[in-house]
């Protein structure tokens, strides 16, 4: 079975972008993409794109071909729609294509339009992600959601409205020389105390932005690699996917990820490593408390552990393992569908080198976790790079 | 009403659910190892087991996790702000929104019947709990 590498990365600006199509965020994402990997674009076999609210933002289904055009390849192409997981997902399923020996070059991207649809109107486009019958028709919105499980993982293992405040402070913090970021500002405690309240107990601040973005990666075979010569010293070495019910009515747990926790254990089998190898992370913290329930999925806190670790400074920048040291989606932002890919491509611009937080990564192993839903999915990503 | 525009679509099984909870006849679906789940369903999600039984829906439920929701979906925009709960009936959770009660007396634990109500912004039904 082969290895997979990361040839080559790219993302548009993170950010307000309503004027622009999803096809030209791609076109730009992907071209990035491409150019960082040097492969010739003839020798691109395949797209696996992420998108979750394309019909709803932009009137348009069917985009794989489309964004195959906008890459400006004739490969076939599919989509993947796995809500917020989408990109993941599409990553997830290029890696195991790669080892299949089906393909040796893949281009994997994601794109998300969202500010021309409006607060409101992204509101309800990202509630179908929730159970209709039982969770949108009872008024639950995504952050409703989230703050559901938030009270409940306070009722459980006690934490507070400080603790999150502390996640937000610290992923604003790291996206302040991110240029691909939405949000390059500083913010403090305070300011996350204050702000409006979305859904008790959580406000504006610990909410991810709306964002508009594109991803891409190139993914190559260690073969093809080493025959074109190409500088790939990041490889994709552990891939897991885990699944849950949909509602969180009918979850067993309501402060405990369980799909997050199968697709970690699966990705940590699949690179041969475990928790205690990882040194830093790219996590799914769509509101301030998934960065908690992620920590405790990717076992680097026991369940109720992993509330205090920004405020205790170990998941800082200049904490043992830091995580989202792009800003995370908070401050990085999140187009939905762009998102799991963006994630691998910090990653890797984290772990080789020309990433403006590189300094910070404190060792050769990161892993990215992308939710989708309520974490009704799950994908993980364990990377290595070879110094 | 002209002849061209469709009647909504009923969903059959939620909305016969929602009309059981009306009439005070609850239920729930059961299956032989006693997993329970809410219709429409035709196994079991825990199990796989295809005989699934109504069985009644205890009176009451204890509010497990909830939220006061300032941030609303369109369809929700008059009724904000509003308490969202999950509720824990034994055998099965329902989410639905609390109402006629101070939000400051809600508490996890506290003890719910569930009916149904309007929602106010779309006048469509909603699942309503209400302090026992
Ligand atoms: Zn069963």
């Amino acid at each position: 079975m082969t290895g997979v590498r990361v040839a080559g990365v790219g993302l548009t600006h993170f950010g307000k972008h309503p004027e622009r199509t999803g096809r030209d965020l791609f076109a730009e994402a992907s071209e990035r993409a491409l150019a960082d990997a040097g492969v010739d674009r003839t020798d691109v076999a395949q797209l696996n794109y992420g998108n979750f609210m394309g019909e709803l933002s932009e009137h348009q289904g069917h985009q794989g071909p489309l964004m195959a055009e906008a890459a400006g390849l004739t490969a076939p192409a599919t989509r993947y729609e796995s809500a917020c997981a989408s990109s993941g997902v599409a990553v997830r399923e290029a890696v195991k294509d790669v080892r299949n020996g089906e393909v040796d070059v893949l281009l994997v991207g994601g794109t998300e339009r969202m500010n021309n649809l409006g607060t409101a109107g992204t509101t309800e486009a990202l509630a179908i992600a929730a159970d209709d019958l039982y969770e949108v028709r009872a008024g639950m919105t995504f952050p409703a959601a989230y703050a559901l499980m938030a009270q409940a993982y306070f009722e459980q293992y006690g934490g507070s409205k400080e603790d999150l405040a502390e996640i937000a402070v610290k992923n604003h913090d790291n996206a302040l020389d991110n240029e691909y970021a939405q949000f390059q500002s500083a913010i403090s405690v305070e300011d996350a105390l204050d702000a409006p309240r979305i859904a008790d107990p959580l406000g504006l601040y610990d909410a991810c932005p709306i964002t508009d973005g594109a991803s891409a990666v190139v993914l190559v075979s260690d073969e093809y690699a080493d025959e074109h010569d190409l500088d790939a010293p990041v490889s994709i070495t552990g891939t897991g996917q885990g699944g849950d019910k949909m509602a969180l009515q009918d979850r067993q747990f309501l402060a405990r990820t369980p799909a997050a926790e199968r697709a970690a254990e699966e990705a940590y089998d699949d690179a041969g490593i475990g928790p205690q190898d990882v040194s830093v992370a790219e996590v799914h913290d769509c509101f301030t408390i998934a960065e908690v329930l992620a920590l405790e999925a990717l076992d680097f806190y026991a369940p109720g552990e992993g509330i205090g670790a920004a405020a205790r400074g170990e998941t800082t920048r200049d904490g043992d393992r830091p995580v989202n040291l792009s800003g995370g989606l908070k401050a990085k932002g999140h187009p939905v569908g762009a998102t799991g890919t963006s994630q691998v491509v910090e990653m890797t611009r984290l772990l080789r080198g020309d990433h403006p937080n590189s300094d910070a990564v404190p060792g050769d192993v990161g892993v990215t976790h992308n939710a989708g839903g309520t974490v009704a999915s799950t994908t993980v990503h364990v990377l290595e790079v070879d110094r | 009403m002209s002849e061209n525009e469709s009647e909504p679509v009923r969903d059959e099984g939620f909305d016969d659910f929602l009309d059981a909870i009306e009439a005070g006849e609850g239920f729930y679906l059961e299956c032989p190892e006693g997993h329970g789940s809410l219709p429409p369903r035709r196994v079991c999600p825990h199990c796989g087991a295809t005989d699934l039984e109504e069985t009644p829906l205890p009176e009451t439920g204890e509010i497990e996790t909830y939220t006061e929701v300032h941030v609303p979906a369109p369809s929700f925009a008059d009724d904000a702000p509003y308490v969202t709960a999950v509720v824990d009936f034994g055998a099965v959770r329902l989410t639905g929104q609390l109402r006629g009660g101070e939000t400051a007396e809600i508490e996890v634990g506290t003890e719910v019947s569930v009916g149904i109500g309007e929602n106010e912004t779309a006048g469509e039904r909603v699942v309503v709990f209400r302090v026992a």
